[in-house]
């Protein structure tokens, strides 16, 4: 088990790294469908968090995780409800509401959380084995021995990616962040479609918040998300807009988060507080891959992005 | 026919949009019978595009009746215009450009189903294409194509919607004079076949090449409404303008003879000048130019030939993949767009909020661009804000800019007031080479005597011109010669007294001289 | 786009709809705008305070006497206003570039460590007359390169900058709780995370009996560096056109790359500046948790205070406050001092609202159209 070199070690740490993912994962995703609909949300971290919370009150009180997973998503779409109302109806600034949305959920969420932390989770999403998958060598007991909400993702990443590529109102969710003028003209309607996804995405990343205080790390703490919501920002753009790279993404991430604490288990001699650094110089670095890599195959991102749609200015 | 029994495809009473203080529509009556290509004509800023827009269900009017097919309608939203069968071809194409042909057509459609169906969109595409002579590649992607197979693309798309009232906003302000008699053809034959064609223009050759009927707005109004036949330019000039004037003929009238100047010095340069687009694809492959002191050099050809590329490379905003640029004899290829101003060079870019000017920003900090490095509007790193005021006033007062006060955003000056203060900027430093794109697109037309008077000014002080246009007109009234622009080469540099409209057309579309003389 | 023109600028647009542009709000609507966001914010924190139990007119009674109502109270916002300060002027400067710097924390923390680091091991017998300065230039060249890296990358490569300076917070946090539990821990700190104290002639003078030190002087001398800077010279003058359009400015032959990494440097110098003056002025070592979270804040105040140096300065003082207030709360009633991020939140979203809604009336001035069902769209 020490040594760090084996089958055995490698495996544990892909095992971890899968849930560990699966967090940045949903609100990767999130993310994803918002900024495929033109709008930049950065209140993600703010998301989750009051998603990890709400999950986690509600599967307190009713000591049903899928009540408190439920919630998650119900809390974190409301939430980027206000950024929906202020960006796509108010055209204020997204960078700035964003950050807003950010600072309130993680405000509110220490302050409402104040009498659960530390306390213990009555229910939570424990590793269920899939009959036979489970059983097969390595790939059994990376894939198949884990959370409820980790194979909810697994059905969702490819759902997700059909539903962006290959369906009519994926397509529509592409023009809106490509060209919101020509989705107007075409008879949608920019503004409720923005706001849907908008509120889909916040949703989702509310999901987020509860994979970490459902799942991996049940219970509330302030702040729990650790920065986790910034990295699925970061993702979106790594992942180029596409939900499979985005997984692969973030389970690299889940990885690397998980490793760390294994090599330290380990006994490495690396400081932890290095090791830690290591997700989040490895988010810019790969946001200097992911910006050459654009310029190089003229991928971009949804041209409208981060761009209020306001119908009178065009000609 | 039975127009007079069936109802009109479109009828709209008294219709009123006001934008703030301004009233785009006054109670604007127009109707098109089914079966009729109707031309609608105005000045810039009549209200044509505003009343079309009321029609797609972009606008919302603040007054008046529409009926669709004898039916009142209210439009809420474009949804509501296009269940009605109307369709729009917009000036600016409504195309997402990474999408395929296929997949625009299909975008917003209501029909069943959910997974996307390219392939039965294609075929129905390629059928409608076929039928209409409007052959267009279903899966070729919107950004590889042509302006005119874009223009191809957005009515292939509207038939296929079902549309049954087809609007054309200025359709051929981005086509060759061939492509647009394509058009015109093609409009025709789906008039005879019962559609409803709305043409708005304003270009009167093509009104009355087209058009069964013409309705002319000024400032907001319908001031008449008459048949093709009985009409002639004079007349709907008169119309359009309120006074016995021809736009075309007031600027030839004022137009200085050319009168066998001695040409001096080169002061542009341009040899074998090789640039990319903004997609990276090559937008200029050769191309070699000389401007000289006291001459205006037209650039003529057909929107997206490399005009822009030509122009940002030579004021340094686009890099040169191969080439050189000569200014004055000093090579100034690629180097940054500061030296090369200094070098004496000004440009009037063609997108003037977006890069000449900072729409937010006020009068001030906007003339002062090219001066605030200099004394004495510059003490040492300080600017001098008494300075750069008393500057201000003078350049305003010197163009006559009108403008609430040097203290207010540029953005909410006219058009032509934002161009004439950029023009002036660029001016006051008397420039040795001017490289103006497109100085009179979209302004009034008294702006637009100011901008030639200006551009003429230069000519007789001595300074070179490099004038790249769409308007031919402009460039045969202001011009000593013309170059025309296809696919990023020169196809042809002609004497701008020697030429007309027709020889440029076959220039733009690609046509070679000897072809073309045939 | 294969497109002529981009349709937002597009030059067709007929020429009378061109008066429609919609005129800026005057300054005196701004301001009311941000009193209102103001007491709106109270008023929906006093809700949720409400709905979880508690008194909200006791809580912000508390906030507000512990924050304003006694000269040691005001001392302590004072105290507080000098981090807020700095950091918001550096984020607002960047914020005018359109550059949004977010990572004014972590920039803090780099100049608190290159500024300890100083006077720990590079001129620890120095003269205050020596050490200060040398601090303080420390200070701002800690900040300096920490917001040089994210400018530098979105100069030359276009990487993002909101991304990349957010994960430097990270990792200078985190390299500043190396220190603190490395090599740079105080040997005789009986296990507690921080480094020794540094020497005397380290310390900024302070003001009579309260903690208010000489990083005061510092914040204000900042603020009108920058309004001098922004308004009177020919750098500030860029700043504006970049900020306002930047391919305006590189028509105008401003060097945009060179005036991207500048400004970000700037920015994250005042930042780290307001470092240099935690650990010079208040804690007097550099330890864990030095800032509770300024370089946020730092992002509210310069937008509450329109980006302007006199506003970043006022707004700075009364979210000082806030901060104060809220740790009183917590000392005095229990409650989570996360109140204050909470109202704070909720200002940004009213500001933001607000001044949204000021634009749409003025525009939108003339009955246009009839009851609609999407505000946004016409």
């Amino acid at each position: 088990m020490n040594d760090i070199t084996s089958i055995a070690f490698l495996t544990s740490v892909l095992a971890a790294a899968i849930p560990a993912g699966t967090a940045i994962l949903y609100a990767c995703l999130g993310e994803l469908l918002c900024e495929r609909a033109g709008v930049l949300n950065l209140g993600v971290e703010g998301m989750m968090l009051m998603g990890a919370l709400g999950g986690f009150a509600v599967a307190y009180h009713t000591e049903q995780a899928w009540l408190g997973a439920i919630a998650a998503f119900a809390v974190g779409g409301a939430l980027a409800s206000i950024h929906a109302l202020l960006v796509v109806s108010l055209r204020a600034n997204q960078v700035v509401s964003g950050l807003a949305l950010t600072l309130f959920g993680s405000g509110l969420s220490a302050f409402l959380g104040r009498d659960l932390v530390g306390r213990p989770a009555p229910a939570s999403f424990g590793k269920v084995a899939v009959p036979l998958l489970s059983d097969i060598p390595y790939l059994g007991s990376i894939l198949f021995r884990q959370d409820a909400l980790v194979y909810v993702s697994y059905g969702l990443v490819p759902l997700l990616w059909w539903f962006v590529f290959r369906t009519r109102p994926g397509l529509n969710l592409r023009a809106l962040g490509e060209n919101p003028a020509t989705a107007d003209a075409m008879g949608l309607n920019v503004a409720a479609l923005r706001y849907g996804y908008v509120i889909a995405g916040g949703a989702l990343a509310g999901v987020g918040g509860a994979a970490i205080s459902l799942a991996t790390n049940p219970g509330w703490s302030e702040n729990m998300t650790a920065g986790r919501g910034w990295i699925a920002v970061a993702l979106v753009i790594f992942g180029t807009w596409n939900p499979a790279r985005a997984a692969f993404g973030a389970y690299l991430f889940g990885g690397v988060e998980a490793g760390q604490f294994r090599l330290q288990g380990a006994g490495v001699p690396i400081s932890s507080f290095y090791l830690s650094m290591l997700p989040y110089l490895f988010t810019i670095a790969v946001l200097i891959l992911a910006s050459r890599e654009t310029a190089r195959r003229r991928i971009g991102a949804p041209a409208a992005l981060g761009r209020p749609y306001v119908r009178e200015e065009r000609g | 026919m039975h127009a007079a029994t069936v109802p009109h495809a479109i009828e709209m009473i008294g219709v009123t949009k006001r934008f703030g203080p301004v009233v785009a529509n006054d109670g604007v009556d127009f109707a098109a019978r089914p079966g009729e290509v109707h031309a609608l004509v105005g000045e810039n800023g009549a209200g044509k595009s505003t009343l079309m827009s009321i029609l797609a269900g972009l606008y919302h009017p603040d007054a008046g009746v529409l009926s669709i097919h004898g039916e009142p309608v209210e439009f809420r939203s474009p949804r509501d215009a296009i269940d009605c069968g109307i369709g729009m071809v917009y000036q600016h194409f409504m195309l997402v450009d990474s999408f395929t042909v296929a997949e625009n057509a299909i975008l917003g459609a209501r029909d069943a189903g959910i997974v996307l169906d390219t392939a039965s969109a294609e075929r129905d595409l390629a059928r409608l294409g076929e039928r209409y002579g409007l052959k267009v590649d279903s899966r070729a992607r919107v950004w590889q194509l042509s302006v005119g197979e874009q223009q191809r693309v957005e009515i292939v798309r509207l038939l296929y919607r079902g549309a049954k009232i087809l609007v054309f906003d200025e359709p051929t302000a981005v086509l060759t004079p061939q492509e647009s008699a394509d058009l015109i053809r093609t409009l025709r034959a789906m008039a005879a076949e019962g559609f409803c064609v709305v043409f708005i223009s304003h270009k009167l050759d093509e009104v009355l090449a087209v058009a069964d009927r013409v309705t002319v707005l000024r400032r907001g109004r319908a001031v008449a409404t008459v048949e093709a036949r009985t009409t002639d330019r004079r007349a709907l000039a008169r119309l359009m303008v309120g006074r016995d004037l021809l736009p075309g003929t007031s600027r030839s009238d004022s137009m200085v003879p050319h009168t066998g100047k001695d040409i001096r010095e080169t002061i542009l340069e341009i040899r074998d000048l090789r640039a990319n687009g903004d997609k990276g694809l090559p937008a200029l492959s050769g191309v070699d130019l000389d401007v000289h002191a006291g001459e205006i050099l037209g650039v003529a050809g057909v929107a997206g030939n490399g005009q822009r590329e030509l122009a940002e490379t030579i004021t340094g905003l686009r890099p040169v993949t191969g080439g050189r640029v000569r200014v004055n004899g000093t090579d100034m290829t690629n180097r940054p767009p500061g030296d090369i101003a200094r070098a004496g060079v000004a440009h009037v870019p063609e997108d003037r909020l977006g890069t000449g000017l900072v729409p937010g920003a006020d009068l001030t900090d906007n003339a002062i661009m090219r001066r605030y490095r200099r004394a004495p509007l510059a003490r040492g790193p300080f600017l001098v804000r008494r300075a750069a005021a008393v500057f201000t006033d003078r350049l305003l007062a010197a163009h006559d800019v009108i403008a609430p006060g040097r203290t207010a955003p540029v953005r909410n000056l006219s058009g032509g007031n934002q161009q004439k203060l950029l023009l002036a900027r660029e001016l006051a430093g008397e420039p040795q080479l001017l490289v103006a794109v497109h100085p009179t697109r979209g302004v009034d037309v008294g702006a637009a005597e100011t901008i030639h008077r200006l551009l003429r000014e230069q000519q007789s002080r001595g300074a070179a011109t490099l004038l790249i246009s769409e308007d031919l007109d402009e460039l045969l009234a202001l011009a000593d010669r013309i170059a025309v622009l296809y696919e990023g080469r020169i196809m042809g540099i002609v004497d701008a007294r020697a030429t007309d409209p027709d020889h440029l057309g076959l220039l733009m579309a690609g046509i070679a001289p000897a072809a073309a003389s045939a | 786009m294969t497109q002529p023109q981009p349709a937002a600028a597009s030059p067709e647009h007929p020429a009378v709809l061109r008066l429609e542009a919609r005129a800026a709000p005057s300054q005196a609507v701004a301001v009311l705008v941000s009193i209102v966001s103001v007491a709106l914010a109270l008023l929906v924190g006093g809700l949720v305070l409400l709905a979880s139990g508690e008194d909200p007119i006791a809580v912000y009674r508390v906030m507000f006497t512990g924050a304003f109502g006694s000269r040691s109270s005001l001392a302590e916002t004072l105290v507080k206003t000098i981090p807020l300060l700095l950091t918001g002027l550096g984020v607002g400067i960047a914020f005018r570039m359109q550059l949004w710097n977010i990572g004014a924390e972590g920039q803090l923390y780099l100049g608190a460590i290159a500024a300890t680091g100083i006077a720990l091991f590079v001129l620890p017998d120095a003269p205050a007359s020596v050490l200060i300065p040398a601090m303080v230039l420390a200070g701002l060249a800690g900040g300096a390169v920490c917001g040089a890296i994210p400018g530098f990358l979105r100069a030359r490569l276009g990487v993002n900058e909101i991304i990349t300076s957010l994960m430097l917070n990270y990792v200078a946090i985190l390299l500043a709780d190396q220190l603190v539990h490395g090599p740079w821990r105080n040997p005789v700190g009986f296990g507690f995370p921080g480094t020794e104290q540094l020497p005397d002639a380290a310390w900024l003078p302070r003001w009579g009996t309260t903690r208010v030190h000489l990083g005061l002087a510092f914040g204000l001398v900042a603020a009108l560096l920058v309004w001098v800077v922004l308004r009177r010279t020919r750098w500030g003058y860029e700043i504006g056109v970049m900020g306002g359009n930047e391919r305006a400015a590189r028509y105008a032959g401003m060097a945009t790359a060179r005036n991207i990494l500048l400004v970000m440097a700037f920015s994250g110098a005042l930042a780290g500046l307001a470092g240099m003056s935690e650990v010079a002025g208040i804690g007097h070592q550099l330890q864990r948790n030095l800032s509770p979270g300024y370089g946020y804040t730092a992002i509210i105040v310069a937008w509450l205070g329109h980006l302007h140096p006199a506003g970043i300065t006022l707004v700075a003082f009364l979210l000082a406050g806030l901060l104060v207030g809220g740790d009183q709360i917590q000392m005095s009633m229990g409650l989570p001092a996360a109140i204050a991020p909470m109202l704070q939140g909720t200002i940004l979203f009213f500001l933001l609202g607000g001044e949204a809604l000021g634009r749409y009336r003025l525009v939108r001035r003339s009955p246009s159209a009839g009851p609609r069902p999407r505000a946004e769209a016409r």
